[in-house]
């Protein structure tokens, strides 16, 4: 511990603070625009330059290390002197046009300035101009304002993983820039929006829309992945404008993915649907809610009565919260139908069904940066949960060391070694060959599920002694690992690696409210994407369009045999209304109250956070109704917080799975010609709100993601090249691109409208030129 | 991209650092690359990036800092001038002046026919022998008066 002395008060530090830290201990600002708590030590802004006593000349705070019996002044004549000089040169080249920048009322610039800068500048020479960069749809620039703080390349650098940015020139004439040509293309890259201390980097989908003090400031949660990202949503007139983090240190510290960012616009896309709907004799017809309300039931019930509850499924987006589900499930059972389910994106239930407890991360998110060997199989992992991956790259930092299994060796923007690529009809094998090794390594018995393991390689043999060599360890199941169509012989494989090596298992499945569905017990005997195989009667679809199942033609085939469909969703997409005939206006998430369960666990209620548009209505209010309608007890429910205390009573927690399921085997794959296909699900279109988002649809990972991805090899047998149109499966044409990261014989195309056509999302395709 | 006998070259300067630090060779590398292409062309400076495993604007900061790499081709000869402030009280700066109307360029620009370039310099550490010239990067001239640049000029011409 460090004593010391900041204007006269006394505060004791760490060994290794600054003068910043200790300054920040007492509650005392020094002002500051290079600093950032998550970044390292630039000190180029010199805006905190302090007296420190002895010290010849001023010093800058941040970049001080405190010692004992250290007398620092931040706001001396001598202090406040410096900082005014360096205000001075600040401003010398910073244009004065806050009146049209969208800084203008959150800028540390202006703030600053009123405290240190001058009414007048003695600079009358010519100011600096600054070229624009194109940093790609989701960051506009202003350079000439830069002041050169260089937090967006650090961050960028540390906290993406990848220096996409950096300082070029010299002098006067430096200037903030991404290599030429290129845009700014990590799924973080909002974050530097918020990070630029003045209006150099603004928010393009937000740019001109309104000015900050306008904005009407609520809470809210992410329902756009399972991460739990808390966000402050900003609006004006009842329309959501902007979306920020809420700096919350055991979730998404003081960041946001790309997708939590932007995905807004999508909520005021042209088909949000504001009235319910009913089709009479093919036409949609506008009807009040009471109407509507009688025709769903009525639909329903004559197909219960006439074919039996049986022929109902209930099929929900992981994305509804925990009192949606609580009531679904409720109503569902009620009535005795046949499913009801949240997995559109998932085949085999067996997993979930014998495992009983319910799959989750196995651990909270802090906990991630204290493990010293992590695995993981089957994971987009970047895509999937971009603030996972970040705190996966931070602890990389400090010596965590990660392997993985996976389909597609995606670039994860930190090291992952030893690394496996086996395309899906080889997955678990090779998966076995990794609990063989590590078998024999510890020199235990090879557990039976692995006993037909070929002798292991020297990858899988590496693999396996890394996970035995560390104290904390973890092994991490992907969404697209609990997709496969043998996800319950992976996970049965998987548990016995975790119980060699001690490890802790843990899940990732997608869906902001994966974990939620799984308490509330919104997960039936076959998942939703496996029930299509069969269709139903009637279908009763809540926040789900069939574009969010991983195979969007036969959810399409199902609904148009279907007798009935009854849509509760937030928009009449094209798709629900070729196929539904009844649609009811249902909020999305920032126009109802809710509840999400992270990945880790937390369960994050939240409250609405503008009026709901048009007519419509919460859907939990609108599955309470249909209750009532259907004379079902348990649908008297007088708030929200009600449902959430019947849908998570006290001890929940508890259920949370500690291990896996055993004894599962493998299907055999059907062998046949052709290209097997990678059904990663796209990061901009996993749900009914981004896949309306202009600005995620523009980035170049949405673009990348929508061409069909082939080893180079594979295209070299096809006799395809990059750029090539090729047909895959039935009637879907796409983009070849060449990619050295997914394995031969394999195409990654994935789950998006570009290759709905393609066929089952783990077929085996045929490939040639178009 | 790159000859044999330049990455030779780079790789020589590799091993001068740990494993792992190729990244330190990046000033080396950059100089080697040049003088076999001539001047930096933003696929010359990408190429070194992925040689060295490091993002391309991370060697761009490095080839934009300094200002004896070239991001414009340049011509035969390329005459770099002080006009830091002592060259600039010594005459540097009239120097200049006089090079810019004897060769009919600016700073930065190159003769039509391709023979020389001029360009604006930084101290090169000699403010005794003001004003000072470097001349592709590797020849000092001092005491540049205007009869020793016309001797200079004649001299390259003749080359």
């Amino acid at each position: 511990m460090l004593e010391l002395e900041i204007d006269g008060k006394p505060v004791q530090v760490d060994d290794g603070s600054t003068v910043m830290d200790a300054a920040k201990k007492l509650g005392i600002y020094i002002p500051h625009f290079c600093y950032h708590k998550k970044l390292s030590i630039a000190a180029n802004c010199r805006m905190c330059l302090v007296q420190v006593e002895k010290a010849p000349k001023p010093l800058p705070a941040c970049a001080t290390p405190a010692t004992n019996g250290m007398k620092v002044y931040t706001h001396s004549p001598a202090a406040v002197k410096a900082q005014k000089g360096v205000m001075e040169f600040l401003l010398i080249n910073h244009p004065l046009d806050c009146p049209i920048c969208d800084q203008g009322g959150e800028c540390q610039l202006q703030d600053l300035a009123v405290g240190y800068g001058q009414s007048a500048s003695r600079y009358d020479e010519e100011k600096r101009v600054v070229h624009e960069k194109d940093l790609g749809p989701l960051v506009q620039t202003f350079m000439t304002r830069c002041i050169n703080c260089t937090r967006c390349v650090r961050f960028l650098d540390e906290i993406g993983g990848y220096q996409e940015m950096g300082q070029a020139f010299r002098g006067e004439r430096a200037e903030i820039m991404p290599f030429l040509g290129r845009t700014i293309d990590s799924e973080l890259s909002g974050n530097i929006i918020d990070l630029c201390p003045v209006g150099a980097l603004t928010s393009k989908p937000f740019l001109y829309r309104a000015r900050t003090w306008e904005l009407t400031r609520r809470r809210s949660v992410s329902p756009h992945d399972g991460f739990g990202s808390n966000l402050i949503v900003q609006s004006r007139h009842d329309v959501v404008k902007r979306v920020l983090p809420l700096d919350t240190e055991a979730i998404n510290e003081c960041w946001l993915s790309d997708r939590d960012r932007f995905a807004y616009p999508g909520l005021e896309a042209a088909d949000r649907l504001t009235t319910p709907l009913v089709k009479r004799d093919g036409q949609w017809v506008e009807v009040d809610w009471a109407t509507a309300l009688e025709v769903a039931v009525n639909r329903l019930k004559s197909v219960i009565d006439e074919e039996g509850a049986r022929q109902v499924a209930f099929l929900a987006h992981p994305m509804a919260t925990v009192e949606e589900l609580h009531l679904l499930k409720r109503l569902g059972e009620a009535l005795g139908v046949g499913l009801v389910d949240a997995r559109p994106d998932r085949l085999d239930a067996r997993a979930d069904a014998a495992r009983g407890a319910v799959a989750w991360l196995g651990m909270e998110y802090a906990d991630v940066a204290a493990l010293d060997r992590l695995f993981v199989i089957g994971s987009a992992l970047r895509q999937d949960l971009p603030l996972l991956a970040h705190r996966v790259r931070q602890a990389a930092k400090r010596g965590l060391e990660v392997a993985a299994l996976d389909f597609v060796a995606d670039d994860w923007r930190l090291p992952v070694a030893p690394r496996l690529v086996a395309k899906p009809s080889e997955f678990v094998a090779r998966l076995a060959a990794v609990v063989r090794a590590a078998a024999e390594a510890k020199g235990v018995a090879v557990p039976s599920a692995a006993g037909e393991a070929a002798a292991p390689n020297e990858a899988e043999r590496a693999i396996a002694r890394q996970l035995l060599s560390g104290e904390r360890r973890a092994i991490w199941l992907g969404a697209l690992a609990l997709a496969h169509p043998d996800a319950a012989a992976i996970e049965s494989l998987a548990t016995e690696l975790a119980q060699i090596s001690g490890a802790t298992l843990g899940w990732l499945p997608a869906g902001a409210n994966a974990v939620g569905a799984q308490l509330v017990g919104a997960i039936g005997a076959e998942t939703a994407l496996a029930s299509l195989a069969q269709p139903r009667s009637a279908y009763l679809l809540l926040h789900l369009e069939p574009e969010d199942f991983a195979d969007e033609m036969a959810a399409q085939a199902a609904f148009e045999r279907a007798r009935t469909v009854v849509a509760l969703t937030s928009y009449a997409g094209e798709a629900l209304r070729a196929r539904a005939d009844v649609l009811l206006p249902v909020a999305p998430f920032t126009e109802t109250s809710g509840t999400f369960v992270n990945l880790a666990g937390m369960a994050q209620s939240f409250t609405a956070v503008v009026r709901p548009k048009g007519e419509t209505r919460p859907a939990w209010k609108v599955l309470r109704a249909l209750g009532a309608m259907l004379e079902l007890q348990g649908f008297a429910q007088q708030s929200s917080e009600e449902v959430t205390a019947e849908a998570l009573p006290s001890g929940w927690q508890t259920r949370l799975a500690r291990t896996g399921v055993s004894g599962f085997s493998a299907a055999t794959w059907p062998s046949g010609e052709g290209v097997e296909r990678i059904p990663l699900v796209h990061p901009y279109a996993r749900d009914p709100i981004v896949r309306r988002s202009p600005p995620l649809q523009q980035t170049a990972e949405a673009r990348r993601l929508r061409m069909a991805r082939l080893h180079p090899d594979t295209a070299r047998a096809l006799n395809v090249a990059e750029g090539d149109r090729i047909g895959v499966g039935m009637g879907c044409v796409a983009e070849a691109a060449l990619d050295a990261g997914v394995p031969p014989g394999a195409v990654l195309l994935a789950c998006d409208e570009t290759f709905a056509r393609a066929g089952h999302p783990w077929a085996v395709l045929t490939v040639e030129r178009a | 991209m790159l000859s044999q006998d330049s990455l030779a070259k780079i790789d020589r300067e590799i091993a001068k650092y740990p494993e792992g630090q190729k990244r330190s060779a990046v000033m080396a590398a950059l100089r080697i690359a040049q003088e076999e292409k001539g001047w930096l062309a933003p696929e010359t400076i990408e190429f070194v990036a992925g040689y060295l495993e490091i993002p391309p604007v991370a060697a761009y900061e490095v080839a934009s800092f300094y200002n004896m790499y070239d991001l414009e081709p340049v011509g035969k000869h390329k005459i770099t001038v002080c006009t830091n402030l002592p060259c600039a009280l010594s005459g540097g700066v009239h120097a200049a002046e006089y090079l810019k109307e004897k060769l009919g360029i600016d700073f930065g620009e190159t003769t039509p026919d391709g023979l020389f370039t001029l360009k604006e310099g930084e101290c090169m550490g000699a403010c005794g022998d003001a004003p000072v010239m470097l001349v592709n990067n590797h020849h000092m001239c001092s005491w540049m008066t205007k009869e020793k640049i016309d001797q200079l000029i004649e001299q390259l011409r003749a080359k």
